[in-house]
């Protein structure tokens, strides 16, 4: 498979990158682990006239702490964080959302920073960066800004990042204690992505009581959402009663906009919404404990 | 335009000018003319041109000869040393971990990274690491013996 | 023939193959690299159906790089892609209701794109990057046409040749209809009727075909490497049908091919394209399909819909079988399309039962698709769905144990002949016995507890049971030329054995992941007496090899195999001949033991096998009249196909929420005869076990039917089984040798996945019977189709 031509940039400071993508404009495409637009360029479903590779700038790979934020370096690789020490410790529920992303060989290279800018909507990172509440730094001309993840995926492949501008990092809150958090996925049999994959945090007054939760869901519309509906539905109940995860799961659907496709029909998805939402909560209060 | 490109392939440094958009596996296998590693898809599903670099597998489809610049990259070719083969290389042979032999080279190359993360690996584990490397002719059964068995091998050695 | 634990023959050798695959030193097509190669580029019609109004290729031969372009219209004397199976009723071929519609499929189309990926032109450059870059440039001017993918929907949909039959290519029928109706009519017979859909399945050998094509002007030689299962089939049908070019000037060479499964027997567009414009342009063309092509052009497999109906007597007995199948044959006629949906599949439908009266009726049609043809087991894998499907609806709709059912119908262990009602002979069988020998492996009173016990918890889980047959061995010559084939389908075999006493074996079967390089150096050192290291296997080259129709059909170790022995009995009864030369004895006196030649009882007078070799070719002391040398040629032509058989269970638990089917354990009883390798044999089984499994739950080829397009055209959408879908398979076999080869041989490659599609299913169906399922009408049984089966069976639909 032969990708169109195009031309091969490889800066080594975000200064250069940025500047490069001024000069280039909507030629240019970023270059991170390559894990998802190599496969569309090979196909020729892509064809930027100019490749900026961020590989080599540095400092844009790497966990570090900074209170109790994780920081994650954009071109970290899903392998880094399926193994970093931090991300096991301070919030589990990425390193092993990381762990099921795409094969092992796709996690050596695919990187968190390319996975959520790209934002496909099977991918399994955007639901837990919704339940996480991740913020993403973006990098531009003018400088750094923060977007919160809420923000952050607008519509299919679509994300809050300009056109000008870099995922520069990913800033996760460590779970607080009382928490719990689980990502988990109805897998396409080939690709692997998410039919439907539900995150869930969910905190616990000690008693079984839900003081919060937060719910993303990918895979069955066209970009992850939240699932408000079963947030508001957790929010204050014992968790622990009969049937309370399971009513606020109904809702596991809502807001999201279901699309049929050859892996399920529209009733098919929204009822895996409802499935996954029940299962991911269950497994996250029963870790928050 | 090309430009130059250097690498240390199996031990051997190699260096060229190559087009951007040639992909490493085209660049191993029609420049460097290492054919063991194989080119089965197009969309990074099949596994059959994995490699390690620089101690990772990697599918050497899905990756621009650039962007291996200065990587250390080991191919099958690479895998046995003075003409002995690597037990991982032995228990395909072994437990009959093959038939057309097209998947082979990225399986071992798989298995080889596999056992360097879980040397004693579950039956689980094995068939989980392989979810990126399709064979169709084994019905994976032989694969996962073989993957055990050199597992065995290399622990045996230690 | 006994196999004894001192033979070679019987035992698991490793394979003398793998050293080469393990190290990356295979050779395959795409490997291969000659002084002057130039790379071809497919242009392809992006419509299911559209008349070609223009090819402009200015811009692509502009594009720097570019050698040639081509288009159909230049390709002047060139003829259609054969097909080699008739289907005339003038012609006496049986069961013939409406002709074989013998539509053309020219290399390049120059008038109508009929599907996805037809061909349309070439571009050959000095670099793949160029040849692909310039394909783009071809500018095609298209008028779409209307289009049909559906199988049941092809009759009524738009015309795809210009034939008077329209879209029905042929129409077919097998059995008693008479003494079928009369059945159903019995007293008191309980009669189940179901729809049945075979899906459209992709091969999806790991390797992509591929072709490398080499004309040399100053000799007029054409050498064509190519990824086949039958390189000297390649040779014949593209010189003799399609370009008309001299056959012994051409050498046809299949090295390592990386997997067929049935897709690579074929002469396809690509190799005739290049082939011929390697002519041309007098330089090497070499054209990888990549994955995406594959998926559009490589012969897909099945897509059958039937109409199914079995009566049952109170008791259980089969009365009757009437099946009404529609076969989508794609919009051409691929090279044994024809054969698959008819004496591969109707002649199969009698299974391993006794059935009262059976009446199969088919037929072809033609769609927006691509071509259909045999995909591993071709044919025998849909008749024993439908028949092993109906037969547990069967035992649902008499609330009757399936194995039980399935031990009351069975033909009685018989070694010989049986004649079926559908035109063929089994050979030998003990179905009772393969089954016996399952449910010792398997301990079925025991899951049946575990079974109720689970449900009791609300979990599903579900056996299946499928004892199959299957024809192999492929074929009586004269019995298939009956037929319709326009082939023979022996098998050559040629025994060299060098002054030295080493010894190259030459077969015409195609080794492509079966291991013929150790299973028949292992039946050759074994009938000689030798060293395996003695025997070389050579395969899959035209120039070396004296003909062969190549490998598919589980035919090798039956045909080719037995060929082998029949040079190697030449062999010995030449040697004993110099051997009585040289022991002054009668050559009636001498024998042949453990490697050498012996007057008989007395192993102290002796020639071993390497001086009678050297005598052979140093015939200074040699008898009178006998020619030197010792390399001995034969043709084997199977006087019947063999049936292999076998019993295989399958476990499955299905989650209840999402309708996943989790498969559990797999059992597999298989009897192939005698075997010579049995660790290649279970390797195969496994590998048929997994694509069986893959048809069942995950893979299907789906085109849609208003655009045209294929929409599971790559590996991110079309689902084949991973190493974590599946579990670790048990394997165990019964041994009936067949009486029809001297090596008591059946067949392996396809077992596996003719026994596995159904005992998957019926395993769903039964883990879901307590809801009310009998049965599931299509396949791939998704976790969507499941999940909708069990909504529809709580709403009591």
């Amino acid at each position: 498979m032969y990708p169109a031509s195009f031309e091969y940039h490889s800066p080594t400071t975000v200064k250069d990158a940025l500047g490069l993508m001024g000069k280039l404009g909507d030629d240019a495409k970023l270059l991170a682990g390559g894990h998802s637009l190599i496969p569309m360029m090979k196909l020729r479903l892509a064809q930027p006239k100019h490749l900026i590779d961020l590989r080599n700038v540095p400092g844009l790979k790497g966990v570090k702490e900074d209170g109790g934020t994780i920081v994650i370096g954009a071109m970290t690789t899903w392998y880094e964080l399926e193994t970093n020490a931090i991300v096991k410790a301070k919030c589990p529920i990425v390193s092993e959302t990381a762990s099921i992303v795409g094969d092992p060989a796709v996690r050596n290279l695919g990187t968190i920073g390319g996975g959520l800018a790209h934002a496909d909507p099977a991918a399994d990172m955007p639901a837990t960066a919704i339940a996480c509440n991740f913020e993403m730094v973006c990098e531009g001309p003018k400088g750094r800004r923060t977007v919160k993840v809420d923000e952050w995926f607008q519509g299919l492949m679509s994300t809050a990042l300009k056109e000008d501008e870099i995922l520069v990092e990913v800033r996760v809150p460590a779970l607080a204690k009382g928490t719990g958090a689980a990502y988990l996925k109805f897998p396409h049999p080939a690709s692997r992505f998410a039919i439907v994959g539900v995150a869930a945090v969910i905190s616990t007054d000690g008693k079984g009581t839900c003081s919060k939760a937060s719910i993303g869901v990918t895979g069955a519309g066209t970009k992850a959402v939240r699932a408000k509906g079963v947030e508001a539905g957790l929010s204050g109940k014992n968790l622990a009663g009969a049937g309370a995860i399971e009513a606020a799961a109904q809702k596991g659907a809502e807001g999201v906009d279901v699309q049929a496709d050859l892996q399920g029909s529209v009733e098919y998805k929204a009822h895996l919404c409802r499935v996954f939402a029940k299962r991911a909560v269950e497994a996250a209060a029963k870790r928050a404990g | 335009m090309k430009l130059p490109v250097k690498m240390t392939i199996n031990g051997q440094s190699v260096s060229h000018e190559v087009e951007p958009r040639f992909l490493l596996v085209h660049y191993i296998r029609e420049t460097v003319g290492l054919t063991g590693t194989h080119v089965g898809c197009d969309t990074s599903q099949c596994g059959a041109c994995t490699i390690t670099l620089n101690g990772q597998a990697v599918k050497s489809c899905t990756l621009f000869t650039v962007q291996a610049d200065g990587a250390n990259i080991m191919t099958i070719e690479g895998l046995a040393k003075d003409g002995e083969l690597h037990p991982i290389q032995q228990g395909f042979w072994e437990k009959h971990g093959l038939q057309c032999g097209f998947c082979t080279p990225g399986m071992i190359m798989l298995a080889v990274q596999m056992l360097e993360r879980y040397p004693k690996p579950s039956e689980e584990v094995i068939r989980h690491q392989l979810e990126g490397n399709l064979c169709r002719c084994t019905g994976y059964h032989n694969i996962v013996k073989a993957i055990e068995w050199a597992a065995d091998k290399m622990a045996a050695a230690k | 023939m006994a196999v004894t634990e001192d033979r070679l023959f019987g035992k698991s050798i490793k394979r003398r193959e793998d050293p080469r695959f393990i190290t990356g030193q295979g050779r395959y097509v795409d490997d291969l690299k000659l002084p002057g190669m130039t790379y071809a580029a497919f242009v392809r019609s992006p419509h299911a159906h559209a008349r070609i109004k223009g090819i402009d290729t200015t811009a692509a031969k502009a594009h720097p790089g570019v050698v040639a372009v081509f288009t159909g219209k230049d390709m002047t004397g060139v003829n259609s892609l054969p097909c080699g199976w008739d289907l005339r009723k003038e012609k006496g071929i049986p069961g013939v209701v409406q002709d074989l519609a013998m539509v053309p499929h020219m290399p390049l189309t120059s008038d109508v794109a009929r599907h996805v990926g037809d061909p349309v032109a070439v571009v050959i450059a000095d670099s793949q990057s160029a040849a692909t870059d310039a394909a783009e440039k071809v500018n095609v001017t298209w008028e779409p046409l209307p289009a049909v993918t559906a199988t049941d929907k092809a009759e009524k949909g738009p015309k795809i040749h210009d034939v008077p039959t329209g879209n029905v290519a042929f129409k077919w029928a097998l059995g008693d209809a008479a003494a079928t109706d009369a059945a159903f009519k019995t007293g008191g017979a309980v009669t189940v009727k179901k729809r049945i859909v075979n899906q459209r399945l992709v091969a999806n050998a790991m390797e992509p075909r591929a072709c490398v094509a080499r004309y040399e002007d100053a000799t007029g030689e054409l050498t064509l490497w190519v990824t086949s299962q039958n390189p000297h089939v390649h040779r014949l049908l593209m010189c003799a049908f399609v370009l008309g070019i001299p056959e012994h000037k051409v050498r046809v060479i299949a090295p390592d091919v990386g997997g067929g499964f049935g897709s690579k027997i074929f002469l396809y567009n690509e190799e005739v394209v290049c082939s011929w414009a390697s002519r041309k342009i007098k330089r090497p063309i070499r054209w990888t399909a990549s994955r995406r092509e594959a998926y559009m052009t490589d012969a897909h497999g099945r897509d059958h819909v039937t109409d199914a109906e079995i009566a049952l007597s109170k008791e259980g007995k089969i009365l009757g079988l009437r099946v009404k199948t529609t076969a989508n044959l794609g919009a051409y006629l691929s090279t044994f399309a024809p054969a698959v949906p008819t004496f591969l599949y109707g002649t199969l439908l009698n299974g391993v039962y006794a059935i009262g009266a059976i009446h199969v009726d088919v037929t072809g049609v033609f769609t927006n698709t691509t071509a259909v043809d045999a995909y591993r087991g071709a044919g025998r894998p849909e008749a024993c769905y439908v028949l092993e499907r109906m037969v547990d609806a069967g035992a649902a709709a008499l609330k009757m144990d399936p194995a039980e059912l399935r031990r009351k119908n069975f033909i009685p262990k018989f070694s010989g002949a049986f004649n079926t009602l559908v035109a063929v002979t089994y050979d030998s069988g003990d179905y009772a016995g393969a089954l016996d020998k399952l449910m010792q492996v398997f301990d079925y009173k025991k899951f049946r507890a575990e079974q109720a016990e689970a449900r009791t918890q609300g979990r599903l889980l579900g056996v299946g049971f499928s004892t199959y047959i299957e024809a192999c061995s492929i074929a009586p010559s004269k019995v298939v030329g009956a037929l319709g084939a326009g082939a023979g389908l022996y098998e050559s075999g040629t025994v060299r054995v060098h002054p030295t006493g080493m010894v190259t074996v030459y077969t015409g079967s195609h080794s492509h992941g079966q291991g013929h390089e150790t299973t028949f150096a292992q039946l050759v050192a074994d009938d000689l007496g030798i060293p395996m290291e003695q025997v070389e296997v050579i395969h899959g080259d035209t120039g070396q090899i004296a003909f062969g129709m190549g490998t598919y059909g589980s035919r090798s170790a039956s045909v080719g195999g037995t060929a082998i022995k029949m040079s190697l009995n030449k062999i010995k009864e030449k040697g004993k001949l110099i051997a009585a030369h040289l022991l002054e004895a009668s050559p009636k006196d001498i024998e042949y033991v453990k490697g050498q030649f012996q007057v008989k009882g007395v192993p102290a007078k002796a020639v071993p096998f390497g001086a009678v070799s050297l005598t052979a070719y140093v015939p200074h002391n040699y008898p009178e009249g006998l020619e030197p040398g010792l390399d001995e040629t034969s043709f084997y032509d199977p006087s019947n196909f063999c049936f292999p058989f076998g019993a295989h269970a399958c476990v499955v638990e299905v989650e209840p929420e999402t309708g996943k089917v989790n498969v559990v354990k797999y059992v597999a009883v298989d009897d192939v005869g005698n075997v010579i390798n049995p660790m290649i044999v279970d390797g195969m089984v496994h590998g048929g076990i997994a694509q069986g499994v893959g048809q069942a739950l995950w893979e299907g080829a789906v085109y849609d039917n208003d655009s045209g397009q294929l929409m599971t055209g790559s590996m991110m959408d079309y689902a084949m089984p991973k190493a974590d879908m599946l579990p670790a398979y048990v394997t165990d076999r019964t041994v009936t040798p067949t009486p029809v080869n001297p090596l008591g041989v059946k067949g392996a490659g396809e077992t596996g996945t003719i026994a596995s599609t159904p005992a998957v299913v019926n395993a769903v169906v039964d883990a879901l019977a307590g809801l009310g399922v009998d049965h599931i009408d299509a396949m791939p049984l998704t976790a969507e189709r499941v999940w909708k089966t069990i909504q529809a069976a709580k709403a009591g639909k």
